[in-house]
């Protein structure tokens, strides 16, 4: 689960004051708004790279207001993937399991089941110049996976994409989805993308979110705020809810522990 | 109006070709000038090499003579030269370690970090450069008037010390500037991912950021090496002049033309102008467009900063 709680955010000159929203464990968060809204601070917020003025976040049912970047547990993609430029494939997707100290077998065996999820096996030995945009988002994707969060930040991750590419690459995040069952928050402009993925939809407008579409099985308690219409996307599991998530943790031996949380 | 028919007639198509032509040309009679002019220079000192070795030496033999009896050559085997060579190879190499040593965590803390004042630095940062030469060198030297600079006085001020301490002084402020630049083209996003994926901030610069800094590192280094092996006025004044001692190739031209060796003062500075030209071609070469962002100081684009959507 992510949740803000009446959180404050201010950033210079610009300000987002009393922000609260609720993404239920395993959802896929889609936050819409105009650009300049701070969609993007929000993001930023919960990753950590942003304090808070007030105000709690919570990731599952820990918070994590003050808690550093390196220990929330959240995966970020960012716009252009922000690859390691001088990293192969091979490295990024191992980059955070080798800083936690993970045995090398055991990194070699998470990047093999990243490169068959995502599709990027062909990939692994080349660096980011050359990939194309679909592909250095995979790569982003997987890197952000890697350690197994509790939950995925995306932040307008398929904006650069073309049509066809952006179409297969919503495919892929909604089955990430299914198999990994990761929290997500996914900024976007897309309403095409909204409409694949969003389960809760929601807006930033005037500094406030609104739920336009409540998660499967929740009930809205807002109502909406825009005149958007956009359908909602069933495809996914209704009871996303209630999966568990698997937490890969190393452990002092440098094996990974797999835990079963709610 | 009717959509394709436009305000006004632009200027016919000749004029307008013709007008550029002018405006291109125009630019580059201007800047061609100030490149004519150094190459005028370089120029005039070589010839003035050739011309003045030519006249020494006679006969058939006269153009192998003029190589081995040319002031360079005579140059090169004089002791004092040499010793000037190679003080100036050895105090351009520590100061330009020590520069980049500075400005690597200054750089990156003047790019990445926002805090009070951080301009008013910035800019406090430019003072070695805009400085006279000779009020930096009359600068360090009151600084060692105070302790606890004065207990290292004796040891410093007219010393080999003082060569490197008063390149270091002028040479760290452009190493500084340069990996600013550099800090400032690596997209601070991979940073930020690093941290979310477990790194400190001690470990998301040495494994993100620092390799992705080695080519601004490399121009800095050259830079602050060639900026050294330049300086003049902060070593006459705080190091002195010494032969055999403090002497380095910017101040053997300088005692040259004091004893009226004119030859010997150009041969010395076709030494510094070959060393220069090395340094500037491997810059050029290893830093490739980074070795150019060295002087636009606040300028430069500042990618992924406060962004919001």
């Amino acid at each position: 689960m992510i949740r803000l709680d009446h959180v404050t955010i201010t950033a210079g000159e610009f300000a987002l004051r009393d922000v609260s929203l609720t993404i239920p464990s395993g959802g896929y968060g889609v936050l819409m708004g105009k650009t300049g809204s701070g969609k993007t601070t929000i993001l930023e917020t919960i990753l950590g790279l942003r304090p808070v003025t007030s105000g709690r976040i919570l990731l599952g049912d820990q918070d994590v207001t003050d808690r550093n970047p390196a220990l929330r547990g959240v995966g970020y993609v960012p716009q252009d993937g922000a690859l390691f430029s001088r990293m192969r494939v091979r490295q990024q997707l191992g980059f955070a399991l080798s800083i936690r100290g993970v045995d090398k077998g055991l990194i070699s065996q998470r990047v093999g089941e990243l490169t068959e999820m995502l599709g990027i096996g062909h990939l692994l030995d080349r660096v980011p110049t050359g990939l194309s945009g679909g592909e250095r988002q995979r790569v982003a994707l997987g890197r952000a996976l890697s350690f197994m969060p509790r939950v995925l930040c995306l932040d307008e991750p398929l904006s650069a994409l073309d049509g066809e590419t952006r179409g297969q690459m919503c495919e892929l995040l909604a089955e990430v989805r299914v198999r990994t069952g990761v929290t997500t928050l996914h900024v976007t402009h897309s309403l095409d993308e909204a409409a694949q993925l969003a389960d809760p939809l929601l807006r930033l407008v005037d500094g406030r979110v609104a739920v336009e579409h409540a998660a499967s099985g929740d009930k809205v308690s807002e109502p909406p705020v825009s005149d958007a219409k956009v359908p909602r996307e069933k495809a996914a599991s209704d009871d996303h809810a209630e999966r568990s998530t698997a937490v890969v943790r190393p452990t002092k031996t440098g094996r990974l522990d797999i835990q079963s949380s709610p | 109006m009717a959509v394709g028919h436009e305000y006004g007639a632009p200027r016919k198509p000749l004029a307008m070709a013709l007008s550029d032509r002018v405006f291109l040309a125009s630019m580059g009679v201007i800047g061609g000038v100030y490149v004519l002019l150094i190459a005028g220079m370089l120029a005039a000192d070589v010839l003035y090499m050739v011309r003045q070795s030519l006249a020494a030496s006679s006969g058939s033999q006269a153009w192998t003579a003029a190589v081995t009896e040319s002031p360079i050559v005579d140059a090169l085997r004089d002791p004092k030269i040499r010793y000037s060579i190679r003080l100036s190879l050895i105090s351009c190499t520590l100061s330009a370690i020590l520069s980049v040593f500075v400005a690597v965590p200054l750089g990156y803390l003047m790019s990445r970090v926002r805090f009070p004042g951080r301009r008013l630095l910035d800019a406090f940062l430019d003072i070695p450069i805009v400085l006279p030469p000779l009020v930096v060198g009359l600068s360090l030297l009151i600084l060692f008037q105070f302790a606890p600079f004065s207990w290292l006085a004796p040891h410093v001020v007219y010393q080999v010390p003082a060569v490197v301490l008063a390149q270091f002084s002028v040479a760290c402020a452009f190493a500084v500037r340069t990996m600013k630049a550099t800090f400032d083209q690596i997209d601070p996003r991979c940073e930020q991912v690093a941290r979310t994926l477990g790194c400190s901030r001690f470990q998301a610069f040495s494994y993100v950021v620092f390799p992705e800094a080695d080519r601004g590192m490399v121009t800095a280094l050259t830079l602050a090496w060639a900026r050294s092996l330049g300086e003049f006025g902060p070593l006459l004044i705080f190091a002195g002049s010494t032969r055999m001692k403090t002497e380095v190739l910017s101040t053997s031209v300088f005692l040259e033309m004091n004893v009226g060796n004119l030859e010997a003062a150009v041969a010395v500075s076709l030494i510094m102008v070959a060393g220069a030209i090395i340094v500037l071609i491997l810059t050029r070469a290893v830093g490739g467009e980074e070795s150019s962002s060295l002087f636009r100081g606040g300028n430069v684009r500042e990618r992924g900063g406060a962004r919001r959507s």
